[in-house]
């Protein structure tokens, strides 16, 4: 059984292929890119799309287990593969949290029983319930399946155990993800909802509102904190959703000196400002929380200088009726699967800097290589994990078009351009 | 006017704030009369929705719509279902349902006054909401009563020279009236030590100092705001004793405002902390006159939202 995707524009960052022509497919694994490569049982037309190798989003809150009213398998691998994504990483605070064996496990079942192919990664937590004050079993959760360590959502505060947490992932071969906050300074951070802790970027905005705010340099800090710890330590640590103008510096400048630090950033942190919140918008709540103009046209020169090494979405579901709330109880996040590839088409591409070649790469190939995932290239021989888009493609955002089964997007209503057409995993199409 | 709802200061124009002043003159001749009542609002239903304490902000919008005839009713949120974790949309809907045309709302979260008016007329139900203090955010009916007061002791508010003294992060009631204020033309200063002055206030037209004694220099009005009590003693401020000596108004500090400057003040009062006791008593204190004004304005919005000729939808 093969497959030929004819016609297409074939982008490859990782062997800085760009032209027009075919994709051949055979066994679930890529057998060659190039011209005049025959025939096939089968062959899908993409003339006119983008052909790529599937993205891989290294930061998806996946809700499950336990919070499956928010998201479930069914529905986040839907979200995925109509987006172009055929591999996403998922985030351990469920409930239970991802700390042990079993929970991986069930990750990985649910993900072959309940899913569509979309390959889902669980991340496991850094410490037992994400208290941050003992280490998981890393040995074992890497074996079961983990991909990397995180502390997202309940960020450690305390430099020891931060320290302590690099020198063990180290020994394991994880890459230790970080959630950047100083909490004294946000007021808790997401322990702070609703009891009075900061919900939006510090500024004039959060002024005139009488919001409490965070501010950047809280941000600032944590990062120069893991860093330093992670120049200190050889250990590699990835720094989640930078939002600030001063993450991106610190970061620059600790790659500057050969730390083994990498980044992300998510659409909606180079794309929006924190004037999206006005009319307290619960829609643009989350942590943390939209900056300034500054801080994304930082962010934007971070990926053209290569300091932000990829996108990722910070995918976080949460039903309707926990957003139609105050603003200070509404819970923090938004959903970014579906959203991911037109806003940073028009933002870092139609608007900005990049070409599609490099936008594939912080969408794809980078990301995978963040993780040492197996994905984003389409060299023969990988498996064929492959998506077709259509960067033209205008589309409107509405609750019924949307796959995930929480609908919480700042983009809502909005009209978008670049789709995905078709995504295969393992030379299986999943849309 | 077409405005259904109140909810704060910022978007409200220089002529509707106008409208509300003058209404609100008229309501005090009302207020003044033997017979306090009109039958303005007669049928119309009031309801307060306190999710936080208050004493005179309450307590003055049921006198000025029962002053005008409205039926009223009160939810006291310890007694009520919020208490067992109903949502603020389900408690509006269910008093909608009951047949509540209008609702006053405090919360302690910004915003919240704009999230219940966000229901109406979505679930079959149109009422208006009046923002009676929302968290940090603003309390508009305050900033008119104060706007309402400078007018009646200076005529008119363009051009004013009026400093605000004390805790400007936190207040509601600095945001309204900075943001009325300079929507009328009056010249603002804004005084605080630097832990309760956001520098982001340097964004609008205003002054800004963090000496008490420059903030009153040559000021018509010298308005203090409360100083809550748990920012008394910690980051924000080392001591109340402190904040007395540096912020406190006194009557040497007055001196050097205009000779006929009046001093405002929210209330509740800290006597001795925010203002001395001899210029809180003193001639210059217009602190009651604020009080009585207040339903009077609240007359006036009530009457604006709901009643009247116009703006019934």
């Amino acid at each position: 059984m093969n497959l030929l995707i004819k016609n297409g524009r074939v982008i490859d960052p990782s062997q800085a292929f760009d032209a027009v022509a075919d994709v051949l497919i055979s066994d679930g694994e890529i057998k060659a890119v190039g011209f005049d490569l025959g025939e096939a049982d089968e062959v899908f037309d993409a003339t006119g799309l983008v052909v790529a190798p599937g993205f891989v989003d290294i930061h998806v809150h996946g809700r499950t287990p336990g919070q499956e009213y928010k998201e479930d398998t069914t529905t986040l691998s839907a979200a995925a593969a109509a987006s172009g994504f055929t591999t996403i990483c998922v985030m351990p605070n469920t409930a239970p949290t991802i700390d042990c064996r079993s929970v991986v496990e069930d990750v990985l079942s649910r993900a072959r029983t309940e899913g569509n192919g979309v390959r889902i990664l669980p991340i496991a937590s850094v410490s037992i319930a994400a208290k941050n004050e003992q280490l998981t079993e890393f040995g074992e959760l890497k074996e079961a399946g983990a991909v990397a360590v995180s502390d997202d959502a309940f960020p450690v505060q305390d430099a020891d155990f931060l320290r302590r947490t690099f020198r063990y992932a180290k020994t394991l071969g994880l890459v230790t993800m970080l959630h950047c906050e100083d909490i004294a300074l946000t007021g808790g951070g997401h322990a702070g909802v609703g009891k009075g802790g900061g919900v939006m970027n510090e500024g004039q905005v959060s002024l005139e509102m009488g919001l409490r705010g965070m501010p950047r340099v809280s941000e600032e800090l944590a990062v120069y904190k893991a860093c330093a710890l992670a120049r200190d330590e050889g250990a590699r640590v990835h720094i989640l959703h930078v939002s600030t103008k001063g993450g991106v510096d610190v970061v620059r400048a600790f790659k500057a000196i050969g730390a083994p630090v990498t980044a992300e950033a998510g659409p909606h942190h180079f794309a929006l400002t924190d004037e999206a919140v006005r009319g307290y918008n619960t829609g643009a709540k989350m942590n943390p929380p939209l900056r300034t103009l500054v801080d994304c046209e930082a962010i934007i020169a971070g990926f053209v200088d290569g300091t932000i090494d990829c996108i990722a979405t910070d995918h976080a579901p949460h039903a309707a009726r926990e957003k139609d709330r105050e603003f200070d109880a509404a819970p923090f996040g938004i959903i970014g699967l579906e959203t991911s590839l037109p806003i940073s088409l028009r933002t870092l591409v139609e608007r900005g800097p990049l070409d599609l070649p490099s936008l594939v790469f912080l969408m794809s190939t980078r990301p995978a290589e963040v993780l040492e995932i197996d994905a984003g290239t389409l060299q023969p021989g990988a498996r064929a994990d492959v998506c077709a888009f259509d960067p033209n493609e205008r589309w409107a955002v509405t609750p019924e078009v949307l796959r995930s089964k929480s609908k919480n997007t700042p983009w809502m209503g909005q009209t978008l351009t670049g789709r995905a057409k078709a995504t295969w995993v393992a030379g299986k199409r999943v849309f | 006017m077409k405005r259904k709802h109140l909810l704060g200061l910022q978007d409200a124009t220089r002529e509707e704030i106008e409208t509300w002043l003058e209404t609100a003159d008229a309501m005090r001749e009302v207020l003044a009369r033997p017979i306090k009542k009109t039958p303005a609002l007669r049928g119309q239903s009031v309801c307060t929705l306190f999710f936080e304490p208050s004493t005179r902000t309450r307590a003055s919008f049921e006198m000025a719509a029962k002053t005008m005839s409205a039926d009223t009713s009160s939810l006291t949120v310890a007694a009520s279902s919020v208490s067992k974790g109903e949502t603020l949309k389900d408690t509006l809907l269910t008093l909608a349902a009951m047949g509540a045309k209008c609702f006053v709302i405090r919360h302690s979260s910004s915003g919240a006054p704009e999230l219940a008016a966000s229901y109406s007329g979505k679930f079959g139900f149109d009422f208006s909401v009046v923002n009676a203090g929302d968290g940090q955010h603003e309390h508009p009916t305050q900033g008119l009563l104060d706007m309402m007061t400078m007018r009646e002791h200076k005529g008119q508010i363009e051009g004013l020279n009026v400093c605000i003294i004390g805790d400007l992060l936190h207040s509601r009631v600095a945001r309204s009236n900075v943001f009325g204020l300079l929507t009328m033309g009056a010249n603002l200063t804004l005084c605080g030590p630097h832990t309760l002055l956001p520098q982001e206030f340097s964004a609008m037209n205003v002054k800004m100092t963090t000496n008490a004694d420059e903030a009153v220099e040559g000021a018509d009005v010298v308005m203090t705001l409360r100083l809550q009590n748990e920012r008394m003693n910690g980051a924000y401020l080392p001591s109340v004793r402190e904040f007395a000596r540096l912020y406190g108004i006194n009557a040497q500090r007055l001196k050097r405002a205009k000779p006929d400057a009046i001093l405002m003040h929210p209330g509740p009062i800290n006597r001795g902390v925010e203002i001395s006791d001899e210029v809180a008593d003193g001639a210059q204190s217009v602190i009651l006159n604020q009080v009585t004004n207040g339903v009077a304005v609240r007359m006036a919005v009530l009457y604006h939202l709901l009643g009247g000729n116009e703006g019934n939808e």
